[in-house]
């Protein structure tokens, strides 16, 4: 049977057939899908956790202890977990152990738009790359058999392009693969440095099978169309050059992208008047090509920077143009915080107060957008917190009074709390506010330590924040509602004036959660608005301002009735429906 | 058979999910080559969203370029807009003539954009329609995205009967008499 599905669902479709038994990952766009697919196989053991380092370490774990296991991240998350990555190269895979990293060429949803095949050459881990669904399906499957006959985790690389597009799978039986037995090997499985040098031997001639591997094995296919033009390239970019050119070049469709095929490269390009490398991002098959001696065109006359497209490889390559029409001057449509949404609360008062704003990743980054533009700093996961108590330890104490950290519930778990060991442990006096919103925002609504709900739905122990800061530390930990804006006001005055570490908990749930139910609308009494413009300054994507007056757009207002608060002469009135 | 690209635009919260869900099961039960490609993430939080779908015999590229596409259907005039240049020459337009104002434009650091279905018009095939007064004239707001199916479906080459079995099949027993209506509604839209 055929079924239309998502490149990320075809991998965890690949992962179930393959017997896959322990899935661990951190949500991530746009790898996010894989994971929340696991769910409707119920043999499988499938969690997120805290973070991709321990995502990563429970699918070694389970590997080691004979289990085909994976863990799935974006490429940022990559960077989270790249150090048990590097190490479990020299350990090997007792059973099959797949790592599925998905890239964001374009940042459709990122904060960098970082190449992970580097990290497969870096740690020495060989990297499937598929180009549409059936592919993820396949080379999944495939990935954890490699990773068995070669002792080695295995790459998934896939790219938003693939996660997040449909195409036809077909769906096969699971493979009935038993648990293997678990051996204590301590030269195996002890890396310290006596057994770690004997293991890199071990790695480095495996690499060596593996270029081997790669001249013969099935995921790198050579079509030849007798065409002049011959195109190496891999993923998405086949595709793409595959609907520009057609059968006006041959190609070389990498699936294994690391490591390289040299042979098969060389034979290739000898059968090619003109070779050209199709690649997003980094030049990575471009200089490994030139590396060999062979001539090839690529980034010169590509780019480094974002997508490609079919239109994009036919103008470079063939020098044709597709004709069509222009448009100008169309205001963009940037993503905004939701209507209802906890964060406008929070955001609204830390303008008001002119703080600067150390931010972190998730929904709230949207909090330095115009009219709110209250977040000072986006880095990584986790960043807000330490990088606040950098901003302190180099400005002093003034500065440290106006200033603040934002962090997620699910983020602050992720990475936030270490941060704030380090405020309490060296002295720091910051004011970290936690946007308590009851659930993974961004990626789609993912339960998390602090929402006391396993992947399943299942009750856990639920972590107590309040307990876990005054546990590191921290003294003052107060819990506030970011709607209640004068009450929210005086938390932040007095944390921030406070001449030790403290932590306000802004709790109010994301108002997309089934559970959150406002109703009604809000209207503007036209007669009584004053046309201040308190209002447009909440950035709510219902308030309009026509004809010199506020309004509220009745299709997008969700009746959060945060802006009735806002109004100083009264005229925005909550109706229920 | 050659490929045919629909390209479906909106604002992030307004359900062209749905909308690309239908039409990729409308298709598959044709035995045809599809491509389904959506992005998921921030944008959806009320940004300009844009999903691609293609099919035919064999279907290559998961995304539509400039130029390309035989279909675009907005949700929203002024996606519909931004989404003109991928419209292929003899291509056309489905719009819901509705406005949403982006940011930018709530902020006054912007002008919505006047007269824009008459801009439509000047440069392409366009069916403008009121999908909001249709979608409650079938019994409910939320259809608006099926009444845009139905204005879709007359467009395609794809038989009725195909579009009416994949809603029967999509949408929940209590929701389908509303839907099938929505649906009539936008095919017999002229």
């Amino acid at each position: 049977m055929k079924k239309l599905m998502l490149g990320n669902a075809a991998v965890a479709r690949g992962a179930y057939e393959a017997g896959v038994r322990v899935v661990s990952s951190y949500p991530g766009t746009p790898s996010t899908e894989i994971t929340e697919n696991m769910v409707q196989y119920d043999e499988v053991y499938v969690e997120w956790a805290p973070n991709e380092k321990v995502a990563a370490e429970t699918a070694i774990g389970a590997s080691i202890g004979g289990a085909r296991a994976m863990s799935c991240m974006k490429h940022v998350g990559l960077n989270v977990m790249a150090d048990p990555v590097f190490t479990v190269s020299y350990i090997g895979a007792n059973g099959g152990l797949v790592f599925c990293v998905a890239d964001d060429p374009g940042m459709h949803s990122s904060q960098n738009e970082q190449d992970s095949r580097h990290y497969a050459a870096a740690a020495k881990v060989p990297m499937l790359e598929p180009a549409d669904s059936a592919e993820c399906r396949d080379f999944t499957k495939a990935a954890f058999a490699l990773s068995e006959e070669y002792d080695t985790p295995v790459f998934i690389r896939l790219s938003t392009r693939i996660s997040h597009s449909q195409s036809l799978v077909e769906l096969h039986e699971k493979e009935d693969i038993a648990l293997k037995p678990y051996e204590k090997s301590i030269p195996k499985h002890v890396m310290m440095p006596a057994m770690a040098k004997k293991r890199h031997v071990v790695v480095e001639e495996r690499e060596r099978k593996l270029r081997e591997f790669a001249n013969t094995c099935e995921f790198n296919k050579v079509e030849d169309n007798g065409a002049k033009i011959g195109v190496i390239t891999s993923g998405a970019a086949y595709q793409y050059a595959k609907e520009a050119l057609g059968d006006k070049a041959n190609y070389l469709k990498l699936g294994l992208v690391y490591p390289l095929p040299e042979k098969l490269i060389k034979d290739f390009a000898g059968k090619c008047d003109e070779l050209w490398c199709v690649e997003e991002l980094d030049p990575i098959f471009e200089q490994f090509i030139r590396s060999l001696g062979v001539p090839v065109r690529g980034k010169d006359e590509f780019t480094l920077l974002g997508e490609y497209s079919q239109n994009m490889i036919k103008k470079v390559i063939l020098g044709e143009e597709t004709a069509h029409i222009s448009a100008s001057d169309i205001p963009a449509r940037p993503p905004v915080l939701c209507t209802g949404c906890p964060h406008r609360g929070t955001f609204y008062v830390l303008k008001k107060l002119g703080l600067t704003v150390s931010g972190d990743i998730g929904c709230y980054t949207l909090g330095a957008v115009a009219p709110l533009q209250s977040v000072d700093t986006t880095i990584c996961m986790g960043a807000s917190v330490s990088a606040a108590h950098g901003m302190s330890k180099a400005r002093g104490k003034d500065f440290n009074k106006k200033l603040v950290a934002v962090i997620g519930d699910s983020t602050f778990i992720h990475s936030g709390i270490t941060g704030l060991i380090d405020i309490v442990y060296n002295k720091g006096n910051n004011t970290v506010i936690i946007l308590d919103n009851s659930i993974t925002g961004m990626t789609g609504h993912q339960d998390n330590p602090t929402t006391g709900k396993t992947i399943r739905g299942e009750a856990t122990k639920q972590v107590d924040l309040v307990a876990l800061c005054h546990a590191v530390g921290v003294d003052r930990v107060r819990v506030e509602d970011p709607f209640d804006l004068k009450g929210f006001e005086k938390a932040v005055r007095e944390e921030t004036e406070a001449d030790e570490p403290s932590v306000i908990i802004a709790q109010r749930p994301c108002a997309l959660l089934k559970t959150v139910k406002y109703t009604g609308h809000c209207e503007v009494d036209a007669d009584k608005c004053r046309s201040c413009k308190m209002c447009m300054k909440l950035g709510c994507p219902a308030i309009l301002f026509e004809d010199g007056k506020a309004k509220i757009d009745l299709t997008q207002c969700n009746g959060c009735g945060l802006c009735v608060s806002v109004c100083p002469f009264g005229a925005i009135k909550k109706e229920e429906a | 058979m050659s490929v045919k690209s629909i390209m479906i635009v909106g604002v992030g919260g307004q359900g062209t999910l749905l909308a690309s869900r239908i039409l990729g099961n409308v298709i598959i039960a044709r035995g045809l080559d599809v491509k389904v490609s959506e992005v998921h993430g921030m944008s959806q939080r009320g940004g300009s969203v844009v999903t691609y779908v293609k099919y035919g015999e064999s279907v290559s590229s998961p995304i539509i370029d400039e130029g390309e596409a035989d279909i675009i259907l907005a949700f929203e005039r002024l996606e519909a807009l931004r989404a003109l240049p991928y419209l292929k020459d003899g291509g056309r337009i489905i719009v819901n003539d509705r406005a949403i104002a982006p940011m930018p434009v709530i902020t006054g650091a912007a002008e919505y954009p006047d007269g824009i279905i008459e801009k439509l018009q000047a440069s392409a095939d366009t069916v403008s329609l009121d999908a909001l007064s249709l979608a409650q004239e079938a019994g409910s707001i939320k259809a608006v995205n099926v009444v845009l199916i139905g204005v879709l479906a007359k467009s395609t080459d794809i038989p009725k009967e195909a579009w009416l079995e994949t809603i029967k099949a999509t949408v929940p027993e209590k929701f389908l008499d509303v839907n099938l209506k929505a649906f009539e509604l936008g095919y017999s839209y002229e």
